[in-house]
Order: structure tokens, then sequence, then C-alpha cells
């Protein structure tokens, strides 16, 4: 399969918003299951240990019309809780059996309890991770949250979920997260083979698909990309960071790229690579995935930094992995954690001379042309100046 | 007359003792680097003031300066200045009055510099702001840090995992690190003492918000409500004064009530009773007299308020426990208002709708915190069609002048008032 006849599946899955092909894997079997869970990171493997589909909701996008959901949110609250509300509304989601909200930000958090009184006979959970990073305090804790989840997936699913189960997803999930590297690491040594925009819809099917479908793909993008011939243009390297929650258009992700700009990390999606080395199959799968999200997992301002040093400090590392010229922040309008968090994140790009520029956006964001000429001035100064700007 | 009069120089005695209370709080912060007390920032949600106290730490709030540089028409400059330094418009006020107060040479009430703090002690309930805003003082101040971790009760309980998190980072991360910085051992005994203290002024406190119940309230549970809950939800809660204070307020509220009288403003005695309302969300700071006059003048008393319950839900039977000293503080930090989910808080607005004899509820959407705010659409119409009440919608900002527009605001109220009156007729028709 070539490259664009994978991405054109992954762009009909991306626009699809009743979410079709989810709806087709339930249908397939009696008594499937699907649970949705919104950004930032869930253990996706004990909704898998039970049978049951992990559904990545994240929002509307720019084609959804939203009327119910702005009735439900003042003007300064960002977009996709409204479009998600939108989504519940409009019986796309009719078809999940029970919604996680995970710990990121308070709207998400809210939106776990809006879900309760919308829709008081559906599994609604908000699902809290620790922020205390010593494995006998938040370690703790948080093993007992995953096995309330798990119990909780057992009561939805009707089915035991045992400790082999779970460590079997774990292996499944693994494969998935190391291919998932794979594609990031080949996009940032060959940008010019892998396009951000095919990177980003290739990650967002992987939402919507199950696991042993969605490593498939990536797979054959991955031999197909390496295969493709494209020219290799004068762009500069950069990181994009903020848009781990609200999405932007796919047009903003495309608008950057042909401003001049190789995207060569992002934090789109985070829950593919949020564990990110390999989990232990052996032993206590629960303790396993405690571990792996204390001490292995990736950053982002949903996360307490517990040492000054600490803060930004994922970021730099990716602009030295990656060999990044600069950092384009890009955040939702009225992001909290993505805001508050830029002026530590900027700081500690000028202290390490990395140039950086910002602008926010929203998810059905229209006009193009300002953050096209302003990436594409950042582009020309990088080029023309480098780190002197 | 003579009620009059007496109720006067009573009232008198309880702002006054506040006043002073607070004044020689901020002469303990600014001295300390003379007389060597130690200092700890600290946020108002979930603080441990008995802790801190019993470790002989001074604690100051951020969010209390930023209230005050509202109230004192200063915030607006210091939010333009932290916006110019990059701080993002779309972020909460607070955050950004409190670093725009840095650059300014952060002056406390009394005219004299805050000492940099000796401690951040980020004990984080109820807002996820709170945890970048630590964040951004560590980078200022450079000290000693610790962090308590508050669950949200996300399906409206407890639970034993939340609690033993909370109490287990107590134990082994917030009171070693406060036993390092004051270089005083933990002493349990000191801490049941303020405990018992603390829960003595919060039975009185208790009293006083109940006291609305009555038609004709003698108070008003949200804008008198914010000197009320000033001594519990700060650096007073344990202390004697704090006791003294609400025994004063309480004997205050009495002779209101015996004289039949209403809550007393700004301007004296409040007149005819003509609507009760449940408030929902935290005041404007910046037009906090004005705001608060567009009530009084209309005859509105504000009957319950969820904004005093942020530091802390006394009314629904929580004491400080001397008895269980950790697992009372971990209860106190899980329980407060923000840090309760979505379907707790509507019941709880619909219980004061019903024990308070409200007219209708108003919400004070405030652009700059979203624990508070977003939901609170589907909240007005849960208790809308729960109660068959009134509920009205006003949007303002904490401590950002440029988003209180009183005309807007008062023509609001002046609409909603109208409703609630014709639901009234309507009512008695039927
Ligand atoms: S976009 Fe930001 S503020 Fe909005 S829900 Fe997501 S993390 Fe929260
Ligand atoms: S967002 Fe709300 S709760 Fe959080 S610091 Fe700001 S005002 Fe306080």
């Amino acid at each position: 399969m070539s490259t664009a006849e994978i991405i054109a599946r992954c762009e009909e899955l991306y626009e699809d918003t009743t979410f079709a092909a989810s709806r087709a894997w339930k249908e397939a079997e009696p008594g499937r299951k699907v649970i949705g869970f919104m950004p930032v990171y869930i253990p996706e493997e004990i909704i898998h240990a039970a049978g049951m589909l992990p559904l990545g909701i994240l929002g509307g996008g720019d084609e959804l019309e939203v009327i119910h959901g702005d009735a439900f949110y003042q003007s300064y609250i960002c977009r996709i809780p409204r479009s998600t509300i939108e989504l519940g509304l409009t019986g796309r989601l009719d078809f999940v059996d029970g919604m996680l909200f995970p710990s990121i930000c308070d709207v998400i958090r809210n939106l776990s309890g809006m879900w309760k009184l919308m829709k008081p006979g559906i599994y609604a959970k908000y699902f809290d991770v620790p922020q205390n990073y010593r494995d006998d305090i938040g370690g703790k804790y948080y093993q007992q949250e995953m096995q309330e989840l798990r119990h909780d997936m057992e009561k939805i699913s009707g089915r035991k979920i045992t400790d082999e189960a779970i460590s079997n997803s774990i292996k499944i999930y693994n494969e998935h997260r190391q291919l998932v590297r794979d594609v990031y690491a080949l996009r940032s040594a060959e940008p010019w083979k892998v396009p951000s925009s095919e990177v980003y819809l290739l990650m967002r099917a992987g939402m919507v698909l199950p696991v042993e479908e969605h490593i498939p793909m990536m797979q054959a993008y991955i031999a197909a990309a390496q295969e493709e011939d494209r020219p290799m243009r004068d762009n500069c390297r950069v990181i994009t960071t903020g848009a781990f929650c609200e999405q932007p258009p796919l047009n903003l992700i495309k608008s950057i790229e042909m401003s001049g700009c190789y995207v060569v990390d992002d934090d789109y999606m985070m829950v593919n690579r949020w564990l990110m080395e390999e989990v232990p199959t052996e032993g206590d799968p629960i303790k396993n995935l405690a571990d792996a999200f204390l001490h292995h997992s990736a950053d982002s301002s949903a996360k307490y930094s517990d040492t000054q040093e600490k803060v930004g400090q994922y970021l730099y590392d990716s602009v030295q992995k990656n060999k990044a010229e600069g950092v384009i922040f890009a955040a939702p309008s009225f992001c909290d954690p993505a805001l508050l968090e830029r002026p530590l994140l900027a700081a500690k790009m000028a202290e390490n001379k990395v140039p950086h520029i910002s602008f926010k956006y929203a998810e059905n964001s229209g006009q193009m042309q300002p953050i096209r000429e302003q990436t594409g001035t950042f582009a020309d100064s990088i080029k023309l100046w480098g780190k002197e700007i | 007359m003579s009620a009059n009069a007496q109720t006067e120089v009573i009232k008198d005695l309880s702002m006054l003792k506040q006043k002073e209370m607070i004044a020689r709080n901020y002469d303990a912060i600014t001295s300390a680097p003379e007389t060597g007390q130690k200092v700890a920032s600290t946020f108002v949600p979930g603080n441990l003031n008995e802790l801190i106290n019993s470790f002989g730490m001074l604690n100051n709030l951020p969010e209390i300066n930023a209230i005050n540089n509202g109230m004192r028409k200063q915030s607006g400059a210091m939010i333009m200045d932290a916006e110019r330094s990059g701080h993002s418009e779309d972020v909460c006020t607070y955050v950004k009055a409190d670093i725009g107060m840095m650059s300014k040479g952060n002056i406390a009430p009394n005219g004299k510099p805050m000492p940099a703090p000796d401690l951040l002690l980020l004990s984080y309930t109820g807002c996820f702001t709170f945890m970048k805003w630590f964040e951004l003082l560590r980078k200022e101040y450079n000290c000693e840090t610790v962090m308590l971790q508050v669950p949200y009760t996300g399906d409206g309980v407890v639970t034993d995992n939340m609690r033993d998190f909370v109490v287990k980072q107590l134990k082994e991360e917030v009171i070693p690190t406060l036993e390092r910085v004051s270089g005083n051992k933990f002493d349990i005994d000191r801490l049941r003492e303020n405990l018992a203290r603390s829960a003595k002024a919060e039975d009185d406190l208790v009293w006083v918000l109940d006291s609305a119940k009555k038609v004709r309230s003698p108070i008003d549970a949200y804008f008198g409500g914010v000197y009320y809950i000033g001594p519990i939800f700060t650096a007073f809660r344990g202390t004697q004064d704090a006791i003294e204070y609400y025994q004063l307020l309480r004997a205050e509220i009495e002779k209101r009530m015996e004289a039949g009288l209403g809550p007393i403003t700004p301007e004296g005695d409040m007149g005819e009773e003509k609507y009760r309302l449940v408030v929902e969300g935290p005041p404007n700071w910046t037009s906090f007299r004005e705001f608060w006059k567009m009530f009084y003048d209309e005859g509105a008393v504000v009957v319950s308020s969820t904004y005093t319950k942020v530091g802390g839900v006394y009314d629904q039977g929580f004491r400080h426990d001397p008895e269980n000293p950790l697992e009372s503080l971990a209860d106190y930090c899980l329980g407060c208002y923000t840090n309760r989910n979505m379907p707790s808080r509507v019941d709880m607005i619909e219980n004061y709708m019903n024990d308070f004899q409200a007219d209708g509820l108003l919400i004070n959407s405030i652009k700059s915190c979203n624990s508070f705010s977003a939901g609170q659409l589907m909240m007005m119409n849960e208790i809308e069609k729960r109660t068959g009440k009134p509920g009205a919608f006003i949007e303002t900002d904490l401590v950002d002048p440029r988003y209180f527009s009183a005309a807007n605001v008062k023509n609001r109220l002046e609409s909603y008032f109208q409703m609630v009156d014709q639901k009234r007729q309507s009512s008695r028709q039927f």
C-alpha cells in the first residue's frame, strides 16, 4: 500500500464525526463495549484487557457545527469541551459505554461531572493520576486508582480482568508504542519523506481503531514512506508544543509545514507515547504500569515538575535530540495548562538560545494566513540568523 | 435608635478586631527578616494553617494579596505588567496580579516589602492553576518547596485511598519539610490544640452563616460573607484570635436578629429585604463596593453562597478534629467546595435554595477561574429545573478591572429582579 492510500483511509477516519469505524468494531461481535477517553493519558491496557475498545475523543474538529455545546460554556472557555458536549448530545457517542476524563485541567475535570449530570445512566469517571512520583506515596495511590478502574471495567465488560490479560495487553501496547516512536524517529531523520500532516492523521487513526489494526497500519506506513521519493526542501527544523489537548485544524498543521518548517517533534495525542520505555510484561502488571508512569513517562504542562531544573527540560531534550532549530508554542485559546506554563518554557528556550514564537488557535480556526505568515517569517529568520534571533 | 446605636458599636468591634488581626499578621510577615520567623507561601483552599502554625511559622497567601491589591485598585497595572512580560491574557488574574506585584517590589498593605518566602507549600486543592502558579513562584524565589496533592473527588465521595494518599504526603513530605525549614520538631500536641481551637471557631462561623435562614436575614452571606470567612480561611484558623473574632461576630448577629435588623452594608443597615438570593462563584474585587451596592439598593440580600465554602465546607458538618489530626486535615482539603464534583455542587446549591428559602440563583461567572466557571451554565439549568426558581448569569473577573462592566452587570441584575417579581406573581396566581 502507498502512503497516499494509507493516509486517505486515515483522513476518512479523521473526518468522520460519527465514529463509524469504532461502531463497526462494536457491532461485529455481540457483547463488545467501547470506552471513550479524553486527553492526555489513560492506561488503555486496562480497557483492552477487558476486551473493550479504548476510543480517544479529541473534540469535534473544524467540521462539526457546535449548536448545543455553546449553550453550556462561556466565551472564555476553550472549544474542546463544547464540541465534546455536542458529540454527546447529538447521538454521535451513543454507542459509547463509558467515558474517562483524565486529570489534565479543571475544564475536563468539570466535564466529568457534567457528563454525569447529562447522561445519568452512563459510566463517567474522572481518572486521577499522581503528581507525587515516589513509589511508596504517588505509586501506591496510583496503583489503587488503577485497581478501581480495573474493577469498573470488569463491571462494564462483564469479564474478569486477570493479571495475565493486562500483561498481554501491555505487550501489545509496547509494540504499538515502539511503532509510534519509530514513526516519529523516521520523521525526525527524514522529515521530507514523512510530512507532519501524515504523521498526525496516522496517529489520529489510532484513536478510533483497535490497536491490532493500528499496528499493521503504522508498519505499512513506515515501509511505504521509506520507499517514497519526495523532494528535500530547504526547510528549518521546528518543534510544535502546547497542542496536547484541543487539536488544531489539519489545515493549521499543513500551513506550518508549507510555510517552510519541518516539524520534527510535537505533542499531539500524547497517549500514544506517554510511557516512553517498554513496560515489563513479567510480574504485577498494575505495578509495572505505575512504575512506568512515575519514572518513564512523558512530560507535559498537565504534570507537576518537582524540581525547578526539570521545568521545560523535556522540551529542551527534544530540541537537542531532534536537532530542532526553533520551537513553536501553539496552544488552544484559553488553555490553562499550556498557557500558564508557556512563560516558563519560553524562558527555558531563551536561556538555551532556542528561537521560539507563539500563537493560539481553536479547533475551528479558519484563518490560516496570519499563522502561515508568522511561521514563515520565523522559518526565514532561523535560516538567515540561526540562533542569533 | 438605641438598638441601632448598639449594633453599630458591636459591629465595629468585630470589624476592628479583624482589621487589627490582619495588620498584625502583615507586620509579622514583613518583619520576619528581623524576628527570624519563617514564612510559608501557600494557597487558601485546603491551607494547612494549623500545621504551619504548629511549627511557629507564618503563612502568606498569594490570593489574599491579589484580593488586597484588587480592592485597592492596584491589580490592573500589575496584571498588565505580567502580560507585558509574557503571561497570557487568558489565564487566571490572581496569578498575574501576584507576579506583577513581585515586579513592583512585593509591597504589603503596611507599606513594607514582603520577604521572600522560606517555603512554598503547594497544597493543591480544587484547582490546576495552583500547580503552575507554584512553579512560576518557585522560579522567582528558588526556595524550598513541597507539594501536597489533594485528589479531586470526581465521584462525589472521599475514598480511603484518597485520604491515605494525603495523610502519607503529610507525614512523609510536608511535615519533614516544615521541620527542616522551621528548625522545629513536629509537635502533634501543638497541632491538636490548634485544631481544637479551629473547631470552636468553626462552630460559631456556621451559626453565623445559618442565621441567614431567618426571613429578614441579619447577614449578607456573600458580600458580608467574605468578611466573615476572612479569619477562618486565612492565617488565623487555629488561633485564639479567630475564636474571639467569631464570638464577637456571633454576638453582633444575635443582636441584629433580636432587633429584627437586616444585614449591615457599607452605607448602614439594609432596608427592606425584597429578594433572597443564592450566589455561586467568587465576587469581583476591583469594584466590590459598587457591585454590592447594586444588590442592597434593590433590596436583594444574598442568603447563601458557594464562594464562602472554598476554604472549607463547615456548614455540611465538617470540623477539624484534634483526635484525628492528620486525617482531619486530609478530609478538610478533600472537602473544599471546588474539590467537589459538579453533581455535588449542584446538590449543595439546591439545598441552599430550599433551606434558605431563596427566590433565585445568581451566578457570577469569573473569567479567570475555570475551576469554578466551567460548567456553571449547566448548573444553572439544573437548579432552575429542580427548584422552579429563576437563575441569572453575569460575567466578571476577580481582580482585572477590564472585565467588570458596571452598566452591563446592573442591567442584567435589574432585569433579573423583574423576572423574580414576575415569577412570584405568577406562582401566587396559580
Ligand atoms: S484545551 Fe486546555 S483548558 Fe481546554 S480542556 Fe484541554 S487542557 Fe483543558
Ligand atoms: S483558577 Fe480559580 S481557584 Fe484557581 S487560582 Fe485562579 S481563582 Fe483560584
